[in-house]
Protein backbone atom coordinates (compact mmCIF):
# COMPACT_ATOMS: atom_id res chain seq x y z
CA UNK A 1 0.00 0.00 0.00
CA UNK A 2 2.86 2.54 0.90
CA UNK A 3 4.79 1.73 -2.28
CA UNK A 4 1.54 2.49 -4.28
CA UNK A 5 1.65 5.68 -2.87
CA UNK A 6 4.91 6.28 -3.62
CA UNK A 7 4.48 5.52 -6.68
CA UNK A 8 1.86 7.57 -7.66
CA UNK A 9 3.77 10.66 -6.17
CA UNK A 10 5.84 8.91 -8.56
CA UNK A 11 4.00 9.45 -11.65
CA UNK A 12 3.05 13.62 -10.52
CA UNK A 13 6.70 14.09 -10.25
CA UNK A 14 7.32 13.07 -13.97
CA UNK A 15 3.98 15.36 -15.18
CA UNK A 16 5.28 18.54 -13.09
CA UNK A 17 8.61 17.28 -14.32
CA UNK A 18 7.45 17.62 -18.45
CA UNK A 19 4.96 20.45 -17.65
CA UNK A 20 7.27 22.81 -16.36
CA UNK A 21 9.72 22.10 -19.14
CA UNK A 22 12.66 21.84 -16.40
CA UNK A 23 13.47 18.02 -18.67
CA UNK A 24 13.97 19.90 -21.69
CA UNK A 25 17.49 20.64 -22.87
CA UNK A 26 16.94 23.44 -24.55
CA UNK A 27 15.75 25.17 -21.26
CA UNK A 28 18.68 24.52 -19.51
CA UNK A 29 20.62 25.58 -21.87
CA UNK A 30 19.15 28.60 -22.45
CA UNK A 31 19.33 29.08 -18.24
CA UNK A 32 22.91 29.22 -18.38
CA UNK A 33 22.81 31.27 -21.21
CA UNK A 34 20.29 33.72 -18.89
CA UNK A 35 18.41 34.28 -21.80
CA UNK A 36 14.97 33.60 -20.05
CA UNK A 37 13.58 33.67 -16.40
CA UNK A 38 11.64 30.34 -16.80
CA UNK A 39 14.12 28.20 -14.59
CA UNK A 40 14.59 30.70 -12.51
CA UNK A 41 11.23 31.76 -11.46
CA UNK A 42 10.09 28.06 -11.35
CA UNK A 43 13.49 27.14 -8.79
CA UNK A 44 12.71 30.50 -6.99
CA UNK A 45 8.93 30.07 -6.45
CA UNK A 46 9.43 26.14 -5.37
CA UNK A 47 12.11 27.30 -2.52
CA UNK A 48 10.60 30.07 -1.12
CA UNK A 49 7.38 28.09 -1.39
CA UNK A 50 9.32 25.18 -0.06
CA UNK A 51 10.52 26.86 3.09
CA UNK A 52 7.30 28.25 3.91
CA UNK A 53 6.06 24.62 3.88
CA UNK A 54 9.02 23.35 5.57
CA UNK A 55 9.16 25.77 8.41
CA UNK A 56 5.17 25.29 9.48
CA UNK A 57 5.74 21.61 9.45
CA UNK A 58 8.60 21.91 12.06
CA UNK A 59 6.86 24.84 13.49
CA UNK A 60 3.74 22.71 14.45
CA UNK A 61 5.32 19.91 14.87
CA UNK A 62 3.43 17.81 11.64
CA UNK A 63 4.26 14.09 12.18
CA UNK A 64 4.75 12.81 8.92
CA UNK A 65 3.01 9.33 7.99
CA UNK A 66 5.53 7.33 9.21
CA UNK A 67 5.18 8.47 12.59
CA UNK A 68 8.40 10.89 12.59
CA UNK A 69 8.61 14.75 12.65
CA UNK A 70 10.51 16.92 9.90
CA UNK A 71 14.11 17.08 10.11
CA UNK A 72 17.11 17.30 7.95
CA UNK A 73 20.57 15.45 9.04
CA UNK A 74 22.92 18.63 8.78
CA UNK A 75 25.93 18.07 6.58
CA UNK A 76 29.36 18.86 7.49
CA UNK A 77 29.74 21.90 5.66
CA UNK A 78 33.00 21.60 3.74
CA UNK A 79 33.36 24.91 1.03
CA UNK A 80 35.61 22.54 -1.49
CA UNK A 81 34.12 19.27 -1.39
CA UNK A 82 30.96 21.15 -2.26
CA UNK A 83 32.30 23.25 -4.50
CA UNK A 84 34.06 20.65 -6.54
CA UNK A 85 31.58 18.53 -6.50
CA UNK A 86 28.81 20.79 -7.41
CA UNK A 87 30.85 21.81 -10.33
CA UNK A 88 31.44 18.35 -11.74
CA UNK A 89 27.61 17.54 -11.72
CA UNK A 90 27.07 21.16 -13.74
CA UNK A 91 29.09 20.38 -16.41
CA UNK A 92 27.31 17.07 -16.88
CA UNK A 93 24.16 18.96 -16.40
CA UNK A 94 24.76 21.92 -18.85
CA UNK A 95 25.87 19.74 -22.06
CA UNK A 96 23.64 16.42 -21.50
CA UNK A 97 20.87 18.65 -19.99
CA UNK A 98 18.89 16.62 -17.43
CA UNK A 99 19.90 16.36 -14.12
CA UNK A 100 19.22 12.76 -12.39
CA UNK A 101 14.98 13.11 -12.23
CA UNK A 102 14.95 14.12 -15.73
CA UNK A 103 17.34 11.72 -16.95
CA UNK A 104 14.62 8.98 -15.81
CA UNK A 105 11.03 11.29 -16.81
CA UNK A 106 12.79 11.29 -20.56
CA UNK A 107 13.19 7.99 -20.63
CA UNK A 108 9.88 7.60 -19.97
CA UNK A 109 9.50 10.34 -22.69
CA UNK A 110 10.56 6.94 -25.02
CA UNK A 111 13.98 8.90 -25.51
CA UNK A 112 16.26 5.76 -25.35
CA UNK A 113 19.55 6.99 -25.51
CA UNK A 114 18.59 7.91 -21.59
CA UNK A 115 19.37 4.47 -20.85
CA UNK A 116 23.46 5.30 -21.90
CA UNK A 117 23.01 8.48 -19.74
CA UNK A 118 21.52 6.34 -16.70
CA UNK A 119 24.48 3.98 -17.48
CA UNK A 120 27.03 6.67 -17.65
CA UNK A 121 25.56 8.16 -14.43
CA UNK A 122 25.39 4.87 -12.49
CA UNK A 123 29.35 4.57 -13.56
CA UNK A 124 29.57 8.05 -12.11
CA UNK A 125 28.59 6.88 -8.80
CA UNK A 126 30.45 3.19 -8.57
CA UNK A 127 33.65 5.53 -9.90
CA UNK A 128 33.18 7.72 -6.64
CA UNK A 129 32.24 4.84 -4.28
CA UNK A 130 35.82 3.45 -5.47
CA UNK A 131 37.74 6.32 -5.52
CA UNK A 132 36.29 8.45 -2.36
CA UNK A 133 38.80 7.52 -0.25
CA UNK A 134 41.47 10.14 -1.94
CA UNK A 135 38.51 12.92 -2.50
CA UNK A 136 38.97 15.65 -0.22
CA UNK A 137 35.62 15.56 1.95
CA UNK B 1 -13.72 26.51 -12.60
CA UNK B 2 -17.04 24.17 -12.87
CA UNK B 3 -16.39 23.47 -16.39
CA UNK B 4 -12.83 21.17 -14.91
CA UNK B 5 -15.47 18.47 -13.40
CA UNK B 6 -18.11 18.83 -15.87
CA UNK B 7 -15.93 18.41 -19.00
CA UNK B 8 -13.33 16.01 -18.21
CA UNK B 9 -11.75 16.66 -21.58
CA UNK B 10 -11.63 20.76 -21.15
CA UNK B 11 -9.74 19.46 -18.11
CA UNK B 12 -7.14 17.39 -20.04
CA UNK B 13 -7.23 20.68 -22.37
CA UNK B 14 -6.62 22.61 -19.18
CA UNK B 15 -3.14 20.61 -18.35
CA UNK B 16 -2.37 20.32 -21.73
CA UNK B 17 -1.37 23.82 -22.17
CA UNK B 18 2.21 25.37 -21.45
CA UNK B 19 2.62 26.11 -17.44
CA UNK B 20 3.55 29.44 -16.21
CA UNK B 21 6.67 28.90 -14.00
CA UNK B 22 4.47 30.11 -10.91
CA UNK B 23 2.05 26.82 -11.55
CA UNK B 24 5.26 24.78 -12.19
CA UNK B 25 7.34 26.46 -8.67
CA UNK B 26 3.93 25.85 -6.86
CA UNK B 27 3.58 22.10 -8.00
CA UNK B 28 7.36 21.26 -7.05
CA UNK B 29 6.70 22.60 -3.75
CA UNK B 30 3.87 20.24 -3.81
CA UNK B 31 5.47 17.54 -4.23
CA UNK B 32 8.50 18.40 -1.71
CA UNK B 33 5.75 18.65 0.45
CA UNK B 34 4.19 15.15 -0.22
CA UNK B 35 7.24 13.78 0.00
CA UNK B 36 8.26 15.40 3.62
CA UNK B 37 4.58 14.52 4.60
CA UNK B 38 5.30 10.29 3.84
CA UNK B 39 8.46 10.88 6.11
CA UNK B 40 10.70 10.96 2.98
CA UNK B 41 13.86 12.92 1.79
CA UNK B 42 13.34 14.65 -1.60
CA UNK B 43 16.43 13.03 -3.66
CA UNK B 44 16.48 11.22 -6.76
CA UNK B 45 20.17 10.86 -7.05
CA UNK B 46 20.91 8.20 -4.34
CA UNK B 47 19.24 5.90 -7.36
CA UNK B 48 22.15 5.06 -8.88
CA UNK B 49 23.87 3.91 -5.41
CA UNK B 50 21.02 1.40 -5.27
CA UNK B 51 21.34 0.61 -8.77
CA UNK B 52 25.26 -0.35 -7.92
CA UNK B 53 24.03 -1.91 -4.83
CA UNK B 54 21.52 -4.06 -7.26
CA UNK B 55 24.47 -4.71 -9.94
CA UNK B 56 26.57 -6.43 -6.50
CA UNK B 57 29.32 -3.48 -5.65
CA UNK B 58 28.71 -3.86 -2.21
CA UNK B 59 30.20 -7.21 -2.06
CA UNK B 60 33.53 -5.29 -2.69
CA UNK B 61 33.23 -1.75 -1.46
CA UNK B 62 31.89 -0.75 2.06
CA UNK B 63 29.99 2.41 0.23
CA UNK B 64 27.85 0.27 -1.56
CA UNK B 65 27.10 -2.62 1.01
CA UNK B 66 23.75 -1.75 2.86
CA UNK B 67 20.16 -2.90 3.03
CA UNK B 68 18.13 -2.63 -0.22
CA UNK B 69 14.73 -2.71 1.50
CA UNK B 70 15.15 0.37 3.20
CA UNK B 71 15.46 1.83 -0.22
CA UNK B 72 12.48 0.04 -2.07
CA UNK B 73 10.14 3.19 -2.03
CA UNK B 74 12.58 4.95 -4.04
CA UNK B 75 13.05 3.07 -6.66
CA UNK B 76 9.18 2.69 -6.65
CA UNK B 77 9.39 6.47 -6.93
CA UNK B 78 11.56 6.00 -9.51
CA UNK B 79 9.61 4.06 -12.01
CA UNK B 80 6.62 5.93 -11.39
CA UNK B 81 8.78 9.01 -12.88
CA UNK B 82 9.18 7.22 -15.58
CA UNK B 83 5.60 6.37 -15.76
CA UNK B 84 4.85 9.80 -15.42
CA UNK B 85 7.06 10.71 -18.19
CA UNK B 86 5.45 8.26 -20.35
CA UNK B 87 1.36 9.74 -19.52
CA UNK B 88 2.59 13.25 -20.11
CA UNK B 89 4.12 12.96 -23.16
CA UNK B 90 1.19 10.29 -24.69
CA UNK B 91 -1.74 12.13 -22.93
CA UNK B 92 -0.19 16.02 -21.84
CA UNK B 93 1.66 17.02 -24.20
CA UNK B 94 0.80 20.89 -25.41
CA UNK B 95 0.46 20.86 -28.98
CA UNK B 96 3.05 23.78 -29.60
CA UNK B 97 6.73 22.99 -28.80
CA UNK B 98 8.64 24.28 -25.64
CA UNK B 99 8.74 28.06 -26.10
CA UNK B 100 12.46 28.70 -25.39
CA UNK B 101 13.50 32.25 -26.25
CA UNK B 102 14.47 33.51 -29.90
CA UNK B 103 17.96 34.59 -28.83
CA UNK B 104 18.68 30.81 -27.64
CA UNK B 105 17.36 29.20 -30.93
CA UNK B 106 19.49 31.86 -33.26
CA UNK B 107 22.36 31.44 -31.01
CA UNK B 108 22.09 27.03 -31.02
CA UNK B 109 21.39 27.36 -34.92
CA UNK B 110 23.85 30.15 -35.90
CA UNK B 111 26.98 28.82 -33.13
CA UNK B 112 26.39 25.17 -32.48
CA UNK B 113 24.14 24.03 -36.52
CA UNK B 114 21.62 23.00 -33.86
CA UNK B 115 17.94 23.91 -35.28
CA UNK B 116 15.12 24.20 -33.38
CA UNK B 117 12.38 22.55 -32.31
CA UNK B 118 13.42 18.98 -32.15
CA UNK B 119 11.67 16.26 -29.75
CA UNK B 120 9.20 18.34 -28.96
CA UNK B 121 11.21 21.20 -27.90
CA UNK B 122 12.77 18.47 -25.47
CA UNK B 123 15.13 16.86 -26.85
CA UNK B 124 17.84 17.89 -29.86
CA UNK B 125 17.72 14.59 -31.29
CA UNK B 126 20.45 15.63 -34.30
CA UNK B 127 22.73 14.81 -31.91
CA UNK B 128 21.28 12.94 -29.10
CA UNK B 129 20.74 9.77 -30.73
CA UNK B 130 22.39 6.26 -31.10
CA UNK B 131 23.73 7.26 -34.39
CA UNK B 132 25.44 9.83 -33.51
CA UNK B 133 29.40 8.88 -32.01
CA UNK B 134 29.39 12.56 -31.04
CA UNK B 135 25.67 12.16 -28.87
CA UNK B 136 26.50 8.31 -27.59
CA UNK B 137 29.77 10.15 -26.02
CA UNK B 138 28.41 13.01 -24.62
CA UNK B 139 25.33 11.01 -23.04
CA UNK B 140 27.75 8.66 -21.58
CA UNK B 141 30.09 11.26 -20.11
CA UNK B 142 27.49 13.93 -19.33
CA UNK B 143 25.80 11.30 -17.45
CA UNK B 144 28.96 10.21 -15.60
CA UNK B 145 30.05 13.71 -14.71
CA UNK B 146 26.32 13.75 -13.25
CA UNK B 147 26.61 10.64 -11.13
CA UNK B 148 29.75 11.53 -9.19
CA UNK B 149 29.21 15.06 -8.83
CA UNK B 150 26.11 14.21 -7.06
CA UNK B 151 27.58 11.22 -4.81
CA UNK B 152 30.90 13.36 -4.09
CA UNK B 153 28.27 16.52 -3.27
CA UNK B 154 25.58 14.12 -1.74
CA UNK B 155 22.58 15.73 -3.31
CA UNK B 156 21.69 17.05 -6.67
CA UNK B 157 19.07 18.98 -7.97
CA UNK B 158 16.11 17.60 -5.95
CA UNK B 159 18.30 16.90 -3.01
CA UNK B 160 19.95 20.40 -2.84
CA UNK B 161 18.30 23.16 -4.86
CA UNK B 162 15.02 22.42 -3.82
CA UNK B 163 15.24 20.27 -0.42
CA UNK B 164 18.59 21.06 0.64
CA UNK B 165 17.87 25.42 0.19
CA UNK B 166 14.14 24.75 1.65
CA UNK B 167 16.05 23.63 5.11
CA UNK B 168 17.82 26.56 4.67
CA UNK B 169 20.99 24.55 4.46
CA UNK B 170 24.51 26.14 3.39
CA UNK B 171 26.27 23.26 2.35
CA UNK B 172 23.21 23.11 -0.40
CA UNK B 173 23.60 26.88 -1.09
CA UNK B 174 27.59 26.37 -1.87
CA UNK B 175 26.81 23.30 -3.78
CA UNK B 176 23.91 25.06 -6.35
CA UNK B 177 26.70 27.70 -6.78
CA UNK B 178 29.26 24.64 -7.30
CA UNK B 179 26.30 24.09 -10.29
CA UNK B 180 26.66 27.20 -11.84
CA UNK B 181 30.12 27.53 -11.88
CA UNK B 182 30.32 24.11 -13.72
CA UNK B 183 27.28 24.56 -16.38
CA UNK B 184 28.57 28.17 -17.24
CA UNK B 185 31.89 26.74 -17.68
CA UNK B 186 30.30 24.03 -20.01
CA UNK B 187 27.82 26.43 -21.29
CA UNK B 188 30.40 29.26 -22.16
CA UNK B 189 34.06 27.97 -22.56
CA UNK B 190 33.47 24.09 -23.43
CA UNK B 191 30.52 23.72 -25.67
CA UNK B 192 31.33 26.33 -28.07
CA UNK B 193 35.06 24.45 -28.40
CA UNK B 194 33.12 21.00 -29.01
CA UNK B 195 29.93 22.94 -31.48
CA UNK B 196 31.26 25.80 -32.31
Amino acid sequence: MRLISYFTVGILFGIVMTKSEAISWFRIHEMFRFESFHMYGIIGTAVVLGAVIIWAMKRFKVKTLRDTFVDYTPMKLSVPRHLIAGSIFGLGWAIMGACPGPMFVMLGHGFGIFALVLLGATLGTFTYGVIKDKLIH
Amino acid sequence: MEFLISEPQSFLNFIRQPWHWSVSGIAIAGILFLMTWMGRSFGLSTAFKNFCNIAGAGKKYEFFNFDLKNEYWRLVFIAGAIGGGFIASTFLSSPEAVAISDATISHLENDFGISYPQGGGFLPESLFNFGNPLGVIISIVGGFLVGFGARYGDGCTSGHAISGLSHLQLPSLITVIGFFIGGLTMTWIIMPLIFG
